[in-house]
């Protein structure tokens, strides 16, 4: 199933102790890719695309990143504009400060706060919720816009930028479902767990900075 | 705006479904893998494997069909029947679980939820309730698939169940369970006004009015239903559509993995 566009790109998903990788790792397979996971900073030397999952808790993911001596690297590969994918609480951890469980502070890669869903309707917000696209990006290509993905979480991005945002979803608020800053993007959603067209996110992305062009 | 789930169990006993399952266009019917991608295929929104095997002593079978599953079928999938301990659900969720389903052993020691949510979080661990309305109104626990009273009231258990961490509570009524004849709407409606979190509706759906009531009069956010599935005889999308014409929102788009990639 590896697709000669992707077979040379080297796909890091970092492994910081937030549990279960096994969903993304086979979405980057099922998408033609062949990814390594890798929970040392020096991985991030050599790769064309990195990859930042996570469920769970703003304070434990940023514990984690900072005692395996992540951060600085995450923000430096950041920085000189690599491609890089946060996928739910790996979007969550790029913002400035996060208010889960306190006042924690964040990688500070994107500006704004995370911050609790209103009341008023169940949570956590879980399920396939109708994703609208603000402008068109080359993520979606192949993707109809309104179509669903798969939402988990409790905690959401309120942007100080809104040009930072790509897509919402309606949840009581407008909730940041997807971002992009450069060659940074990131889903407040599950790709690996949207189907196919949550695969075809993956596969767009890496398309996109395969140096072979999306499709 | 979200969608209402439909969900999709298999009972499995030793690897295999139990419940006579008659699908065609199956190589193997009781493969609990071929019929998770199938319905995956046929626009289910998530699905259930409840292990009902006799002995937890081996758990390799479960195992592997965790990981079977998780390498061929890319919506949410819980696993439970028989999980214990943090590791029990450790070994499920590092097999490629999205979530884990406690009932009988939570009723025994309530902290189990508060570890698993702590160690894992929430959103991965969905308490299952059975609960049957007596004759005397009261809603009651049972445990061991049904068998045992607890004499704990329904929605204090829920409401226990939420504040110990639960991020989600699979319902079933011990009343309608097995009937075909519709969810218990009180029962469900009670339960899941009282909580936070989502509430899955499951036990006696028989067609797709009986899901658009759990949803509309129970306020279910998601119903799970088992053998109406199973025999081909009632669609998936032709549920969903008949669904949507009502105006439950739906998830009405399953591309197939093959056309989209």
């Amino acid at each position: 199933m590896s697709d000669p566009r992707l077979a040379d790109l080297d796909v890091i998903i970092l492994d910081y102790g937030a549990g279960n990788l096994r969903s993304v790792v086979r979405a980057v397979e099922r998408v033609g890719a062949t990814p390594e996971v890798a929970s040392v900073a020096a991985a991030l030397d050599e790769a064309d695309v990195v990859i930042l999952p996570g469920v769970g808790a703003a304070a434990d993911t940023m514990r984690n990143l900072r005692e395996r001596r992540l951060v600085e690297p995450i923000h430096e590969y950041i920085a000189s504009d690599r491609p890089f994918l946060g996928v739910c609480m790996g979007l969550q951890a790029l913002m400035t400060v996060s208010e889960e469980g306190g006042e924690h502070p964040c990688l500070d890669v994107l500006e704004g706060r995370v911050v609790r869903l209103p009341e008023g309707r169940k949570i956590p917000h879980m399920g396939w919720n109708r994703v609208e696209l603000r402008r068109s990006t080359p993520l979606f290509n192949g993707i109809p816009d309104g179509s669903h993905f798969y939402f988990v979480h409790s905690y959401y991005c309120d942007m100080a930028d809104p040009e930072d945002i790509v897509a919402i979803a309606d949840y009581g608020a407008e909730v940041t479902a997807v971002v992009e800053r450069g060659r940074l993007a990131a889903t407040q959603f599950h790709p690996e767990k949207s189907g196919a067209y949550g695969l075809r996110i993956y596969r767009n992305f890496l398309l996109e900075h395969s140096g072979n062009g999306a499709s | 705006m979200l969608t209402n789930r439909i969900i999709g169990c298999f009972d499995v006993d030793n690897g295999r479904v139990v419940k006579g399952v008659s699908f065609v266009e199956l190589r193997d019917a009781g493969d609990p893998v071929e019929l998770a991608t199938l319905y995956d295929h046929e626009g289910i929104d998530e699905l259930v494997f409840l292990d009902i095997t006799a002995s937890h002593e081996d758990r390799n079978t479960v195992v592997d069909m965790v990981r079977r599953t998780a390498d061929r079928v890319f919506i949410p999938f819980t696993v439970g029947g028989g999980l214990r301990s943090d590791d029990d659900m450790r070994l499920m969720l590092e097999s490629g679980a999205d979530k884990i389903t406690i009932n009988t052993a939570a009723v025994e020691r309530p902290e189990l939820i508060s570890e698993g949510a702590h160690r894992f979080g929430s959103q991965c661990i969905v308490v299952a309730i059975d609960a049957r309305t007596e004759s005397d109104g009261s809603m009651q626990v049972y445990t061991h698939g049904g068998r045992r009273s607890t004499g704990i009231d329904a929605i204090e258990w829920a409401t226990e169940v939420v504040e110990r961490g639960a991020g989600e509570i699979m319902l079933t009524s011990m009343n309608t369970d097995g009937h075909q004849d519709g969810y218990d709407l009180p029962l469900t409606r009670a339960v899941s006004d009282a909580v936070s979190v989502p509430v899955i509706a499951s036990g006696g759906a028989g067609n797709a009015q009986h899901m658009i009531d759990a949803i509309r009069e129970g306020n279910a956010d998601a119903v799970l239903a088992a053998s109406i599935f199973h025999f081909g005889t009632h669609p998936i999308m032709d549920v969903k559509r008949q669904m949507q014409a009502a105006g439950i929102p739906m998830r009405m788009e399953h591309a197939d993995y093959d056309d989209v990639l």
